[in-house]
């Protein structure tokens, strides 16, 4: 009786083997891969909103700094999205007529919010604080990116623990002086004097990586 | 082990029982091995299914073999219910298993093999279901940004929280216009800071979804303005005959804005009248003061300046107005802080065992019936003019003479107080005593009485019952009271309701009594309305509100104005108005606005200058007579078929519950009742002695006959209760109550008359045979009887301020093979005074507030389910009818070396740098193999979805400052590291250390009696420093070499040497006692292992 099986099959039995084992691995690192991913994470995506609000205008153009509108990012652990009245200083005289800017005038008619899109949006098990941030030294960009360069808003980073951790753990990497903390453009190369050792140890900072620190 | 080690002799046998103890051959140990050792076999050997088989039949509990059992021991004997004292079966399944219904999940019908399939499945999708996106979310801004609110940073308000018309000044919490967690308002006198448990359900009270949400004339949604229309027209007929047939019903009503307009309605309607009830009346106190002062007063004790403190009845640290201050004043007496060795020492006499009766250096279980006698035997002996009461039998004759000698000798440092349940007469007597002894002024004081127009209720009613049933009574406004449900057996209040023409209830829910009536308005929550209210020196809040009325209801004050013809009028207006007007001639200072004066009490939660003035108040000589004539009266009274035979029937109100008006408040439905432990139900409380002559078991169902009626209902034994009685918690069995509320438990009032509102005699049981199934945490958690709840004498304490070291059996320092933490910075820590805890049990529920803990309902307790961070373990100790009560706050220990974490296989439960065992919810895979750990059974796991994630309401009361948890992940205490956060990232900020005292944990910031401390142990200087360095300091079960973080204060008696003579003590460390060859003891413990 011939044999079913020529020689040459075990080398394709070795290698659907090794094939397999190689494809569950792979397997493994595609999702943590997917995990990362833009898609999952919702990064670099701009997000439309009811009014499209540009960062790069009011920020980049008319130099409006971050507290006039977030204004509880120092004292609390929420940075503030600005009431309908903060938009309604400038835009009850400027661009009064734009039909681009109804949903704001409407908000102010008729007292009902302006439902704006969740950009940075924590998992509700995470307990962030924007004012600690911000007294230690990290400036706004170090995480939301380029603000003033986006048009319309997007999540610059991935938001996942490991980019936490990977602040907390190497804070002398994202620390700054804390006059600059609101100036988008600030680099370490800026400032001749820049030493993060020595702000780490002015400003007291230890990154804690405890979990309760976050979670509770 | 040989049977030498069993010394019947000496007296040492000990039914509990420890593995180093059983391993003793030193004869001098009084342990009874033996028994020890067949427990432990019976242990080994029963099988699960076993186990299962004779829970479904409860080994009957041999009382006698018990009693035999306590009366042979000597030492330091705590048990925590009689079943471990018997050592049923039952309660070493209890022991075996530690969630002991866990077991049925794996005896239903799925195969094995379904069962490795399901797990597969579920294995190899465990890790896809992380991988989900974020669900896109909106952000909702303000319009018009509120001065003050900044997101994410609460707010507080003062306010109040009253009962029974008197306040308890709070201050609310409040996150963006959501009131979330009720504290105490430091500034008021009758809170110092702290609260109670029923304050604090109160938040739950206003989201609760089973409130009345609409207006209705006989069922019939209708708008506010039909009913004003109605009203106007109901008005017109008043008008003409100067409000003849017009009855308003109303608690006590210590409100000076609602008494004010009432007063307008009386003057604009001569002949109206206006009733009272409240099913938790004070008109023994009422009347006791009249009848020895011929005036009405409101008491007002000094408890710090009293030295001894002899309570007739009344369980004046845990309940009535003034609780919250005087439980603070009573700990402050026996702090024993440094080098102090002062204690006062409270006396308590009562029916029924009560938190205060548990605090008590000397405790007199007695009759109901007796008090009066006792009250006037106590002042024949103290030398009261006119009292002549007879010896009592010998050994209450002893007792009452040494608190007479003890009182005579602290003249002026003393108090006796009477219970509000009390008879007059008892009042009476108690006022000539504290006369005699000089405290008038000094430890009690005597002010103008709070409630308005002080009446009987107990009359009021029946005069307003008997005029409805004659007709004489057209229109009828219930203003928040629910006499339906909750008027004596006797007085038919729904029957005479049903006929009177126009009636209306005002009423947070749609209960009992609105069914009765024409119409039923919503009312407003007191988080809800604009109102004032007095506190039990008199001292007004303005009540404001947290939030708009969440369904738009009413207050009494506008439903009053209604009546008197400004329909429009709102709360606010009307309460500010009346304060404008009272301003000008009340506590005002000179130079200060109205406006000035109304802002400033409304953001200090009291107004300046309105506390009730201190009268004179003297004995009026002919007492005795005065006495003897209201006695006949009383009899006079008594129904004609009452029977000085059989038992005798207490009744007296839920611990939790009240009267029966938070009946649907699962918080406290589910928060242990202080000395019986039973949650979700009452009982036929009784007796050790009476059950056992009677052949009666926890949870037989019995039938309870007295005068007449009769009523069902399960029976507990509830050690320490007076021989002969019945005691029974008004409250439950409510119909109409709510979701909740509804068919839990069996209602009192049932059985409840009016001639003898408190106790009466004449009762007879017949058991029917049947059996209930009971929920009690009294046996959950059990701790094996180790030397846990330490305590000692005074007299033992000023020998040796380190008594309670002598329980000490290993040092475990050095032992542990994992190295040690360094803690750096802080290391929080936590001391918990058991000489100052009273067993109020507010920290539980306070912990259930702060930190979104669920209920499990009354199965899943009986499953040994529930989920409270904070418990308080209650143990007794000696005899049966007459134990001593040990109370033991247990949060998570936060062990040093935590045996939970190592045996994490997901790392869900890990450490922190500043000692904290930190959970993470979202790593936790529910092995439990931490709960399993755990030697002090602190952790609690989530067995099914108890959060309620659907209740828009309920969502509302969440703190949102912690993560809700969700089915299937362990939980525990976290020492509110929530509010470490905040405070750390304030003084961050601020560039600055946290302060000492800066960070409260919930259960700290409730307790009355201060008794737990907190901080930083880092720092010497800190409180929790102090208390931890003190002699009385101890760890629990501390030779695990656990380490724990919370350490505990050993509890001192102050035992009168009169009564029980120095040596006799049956409390203390007896056990130093079998521990006198320590050095050898401890030597045979140590080589044991």
């Amino acid at each position: 009786m011939a044999q079913i099986f020529k020689p040459s099959a075990n080398v394709y039995a070795r290698l659907s083997i090794f094939g397999a084992l190689f494809a569950v691995v792979g397997l493994l690192f595609a999702m943590a891969a997917f995990m990362r991913s833009d898609y999952m994470t919702n990064a670099r995506v701009a997000r439309e909103q009811p009014v499209p609000f540009s960062h790069r205008h009011h920020v980049n153009e008319l130099g409006i700094d971050c507290r006039y509108c977030h204004t509880s990012v120092e004292k609390s652990s929420n940075a503030g999205i600005p009431a309908t009245q903060i938009c309604m200083n400038c835009h009850s005289q400027i661009w009064s007529d734009s039909p681009t800017l109804e949903p704001v005038r409407a908000s102010w008619r008729t007292g009902e919010s302006i439902e704006w899109i969740k950009v940075h949006d924590l998992p509700d098990y995470v307990y962030f604080n924007h004012s600690i941030h911000v007294a230690k030294g990290i400036g706004c960009a170090s995480c939301h990116g380029r603000v003033d360069h986006m048009n319309l808003t997007w999540q610059e980073s991935s938001l996942h623990m490991e980019w936490c951790l990977d602040c907390h753990r190497n804070p002398q990497n994202h620390i700054r002086p804390r006059d600059e903390v609101f100036n988008m453009a600030w680099t370490p190369s800026d400032d001749p004097d820049f030493s993060a050792a020595a702000l780490m140890k002015e400003y007291n900072v230890n990154g804690r990586d405890d979990c309760s620190v976050c979670h509770r | 082990m040989s049977d030498s080690t069993r010394n019947t002799e000496n007296g040492a046998i000990r039914t509990l029982w420890t593995p180093e103890a059983a391993q003793t051959t030193d004869a001098a140990a009084s342990v009874d091995a033996t028994d020890a050792m067949d427990a432990m076999a019976a242990m080994d050997a029963m099988p699960v299914s076993d186990a299962l088989a004779t829970a479904a039949e409860p080994e009957r509990i041999d009382l006698t073999a018990i009693r035999e059992k306590l009366a042979a021991a000597k030492g330091p004997e705590l048990w925590r219910g009689l079943e471990e004292v018997a050592q049923t079966e039952e309660f070493q399944q209890f022991v075996n298993a530690e969630f002991p219904a866990s077991a049925e999940l794996v005896t239903d019908g799925v195969s094995r093999r379904n069962f490795l399939k399901l797990m597969g499945a579920s294995l190899a999708l465990a890790g896809v279901n992380a991988c989900t996106k974020q669900p896109t979310e909106k952000i909702f801004p303000y319009v018009k940004q509120p001065e003050e609110i900044i997101p994410g940073k609460p707010l507080f308000y003062a306010t109040a929280a009253s009962l029974d018309g008197y306040a308890l000044g709070t201050l609310v919490e409040s996150h963006t216009g959501r009131p979330t967690k009720i504290e105490g308002n430091p500034e008021h006198q009758a809170s110092l800071g702290a609260t109670d448990s029923i304050t604090q359900a109160t938040v739950l009270q206003l989201y609760d979804p089973d409130r009345s949400q609409v207006i209705s004339r006989a069922g019939e949604i209708r708008p506010y303005a039909a009913f004003i229309n109605e009203l106007g027209v109901q008005i017109e007929g008043l008008e003409g005959n100067g409000g003849e047939g017009l009855r308003l019903l109303t608690g006590t009503v210590t409100s000076p804005t609602l008494v004010a307009q009432i007063e307008a309605l009386q003057a604009r309607y001569p002949e109206m009248r206006w009733h009272r009830y409240e099913p938790v009346s004070r008109d023994g106190a009422r009347a006791g003061a009249r009848l020895a002062f011929g005036k009405d007063v409101s008491v007002d004790l000094d408890i710090s300046a009293a030295e001894v403190i002899v309570s007739l009845g009344a369980d004046f640290l845990a309940s009535g107005p003034g609780g919250v201050r005087y439980a603070r004043q009573f700990a402050d007496g026996r702090r024993l802080s440094g080098d102090s060795t002062e204690m006062n020492r409270l006396y308590v006499v009562e029916p029924l065992p009560t938190v205060t009766g548990g605090k008590a250096d000397h405790r007199l279980p007695l009759e109901a019936s007796r008090m009066e006698d006792a009250a006037e035997r106590l002042a024949t002996l103290l030398g009261v003019t006119g009292a002549k009461a007879a010896v009592f039998d010998e050994r209450h004759e002893t007792w009452l003479s040494a608190v007479a000698a003890d009182l005579k000798e602290h003249r002026g440092h003393c108090v006796v107080i009477a219970g509000d349940q009390e008879s007059a007469i008892t009042h009476a007597w108690v006022h000539a005593i504290n006369a005699r002894l000089g405290n008038a002024g000094k430890t009690v004081r005597y002010r103008e009485p709070i409630e308005a127009q002080p009446v009987s209720h107990r009359d009021s009613l029946a005069e307003l019952t008997a005029d409805a049933a004659a007709g004489k009574v057209t229109t009828l406004l219930i203003l928040d009271a629910n006499p339906v449900f909750d008027s004596p057996a006797d007085v038919d209040f729904a029957g005479a309701v049903d006929t009177v023409p126009f009636s209306l209830h005002l009423g947070l829910y749609a209960d009992e009594t609105s069914e009765r009536c024409l119409w039923h308005i919503s009312q407003a929550h007191s988080l809800e309305s604009w109102s004032d209210t007095r506190a039990y020196d008199g001292t007004v809040t303005i009540v404001q509100p947290l939030i708009a009325p969440l369904y738009g209801g009413k207050t009494a004050h506008e439903i009053v104005a209604a009546l008197l013809g400004q329909p429009l009028a709102s709360a606010h207006d009307i309460v500010k108005e009346h304060w404008s007007k009272a301003a000008a001639t009340g506590g005002r200072a000179a130079g200060v606005t109205a406006e000035e004066y109304w802002r400033r009490s409304l953001h200090d939660g009291l107004a300046e200058g309105t506390q009730a003035v201190v009268v004179s108040a003297s004995v009026r000589s002919g007492l005795a007579g005065r006495i003897a004539a209201r006695r006949r009266e009383d009899e006079s009274v008594r129904a004609e078929d009452a029977d000085d035979g059989g038992f005798e029937v207490v009744f007296r109100p839920d611990p939790h519950l009240w009267d029966g008006r938070f009946a649907n408040l699962a918080w406290l439905q589910e928060l242990p009742r202080p000395v019986t432990r039973l949650v979700w139900g009452n009982a036929v409380l009784v007796g050790a002695r009476l059950a056992e002559e009677n052949d009666l078991a926890d949870g037989d169902v019995v039938e309870l006959n007295y005068r007449g009626r009769s009523l069902k209902g399960p029976v507990w034994i509830a050690a320490g209760t007076a021989p002969d009685t019945i005691g029974l918690y008004l409250g439950h069995g409510r119909e109409r109550g709510g979701r909740v509320a509804d068919g839990v438990g069996f209602n009192a009032y049932a059985v409840r008359t009016s001639d003898a509102p408190w106790s009466g005699s004449g009762a007879s049981l017949r058991k029917l045979g049947e059996t209930e199934s009971m929920a009690s945490t009294q046996l959950h958690h059990s701790m094996e009887g180790r030397h846990l709840a330490r305590h000692g004498t005074l007299q033992q304490y000023e020998a040796d301020p380190g008594f309670q070291s002598h329980f000490d059996h290993i040092d475990p320092e050095g032992k542990s093979l994992f190295p040690e933490h360094p803690y750096e910075g802080y290391a929080w820590g936590m001391s918990i005074d058991l000489n100052a805890c009273i067993g109020c049990m507010a920290c539980t529920i306070a912990c259930q507030a702060e930190n979104n803990i669920p209920v499990v309902g009354k199965q899943e307790v009986i499953n040994g389910r529930e989920m409270h961070w904070i418990r308080v373990d209650r143990y007794f100790e000696g005899d049966l009818d007459d134990p001593h009560f040990h109370h033991q706050p247990v949060p998570c220990m936060q062990c040093e070396n935590a045996p939970c974490e190592v045996v994490c296989p997901v790392n869900a439960t890990v450490h922190s740098d500043e000692g904290l065992n930190d959970m993470v919810y979202n790593r936790c895979v529910g092995t439990r193999y931490c709960s399993n750990n755990c030697p002090y059974k602190v952790r609690r796991f989530n067995f099914k979805l108890w959060n309620d994630w659907e209740t828009e309401q309920l969502k509302m009361q969440r703190n949102p400052d912690v993560t809700v948890r969700s089915r299937g992940v362990m939980e525990k205490c976290t020492y509110c590291v929530q509010s470490i956060n905040h405070k750390r990232i304030e003084a961050k900020r601020e560039g600055r250390d946290i302060r000492d005292g800066e960070i409260e944990t919930a259960c700290q910031q409730v307790c009355p009696a201060e008794a737990i401390s907190f901080g930083n142990i880092n720092d010497a200087e800190a409180n929790v420093s102090r208390d931890k360095a003190g002699p009385r300091s101890y760890s629990l079960l501390g030779e695990l070499g656990t380490k724990p973080r919370t350490t505990y204060l050993a509890s001192v008696r102050n035992p009168n040497p009169a009564l029980e003579p120095p040596g006799e003590s049956h409390g203390g460390h007896g056990g130093h006692g079998s521990h006198g060859d320590k050095a050898g003891g401890n030597g045979g413990h140590g080589d044991g292992h």
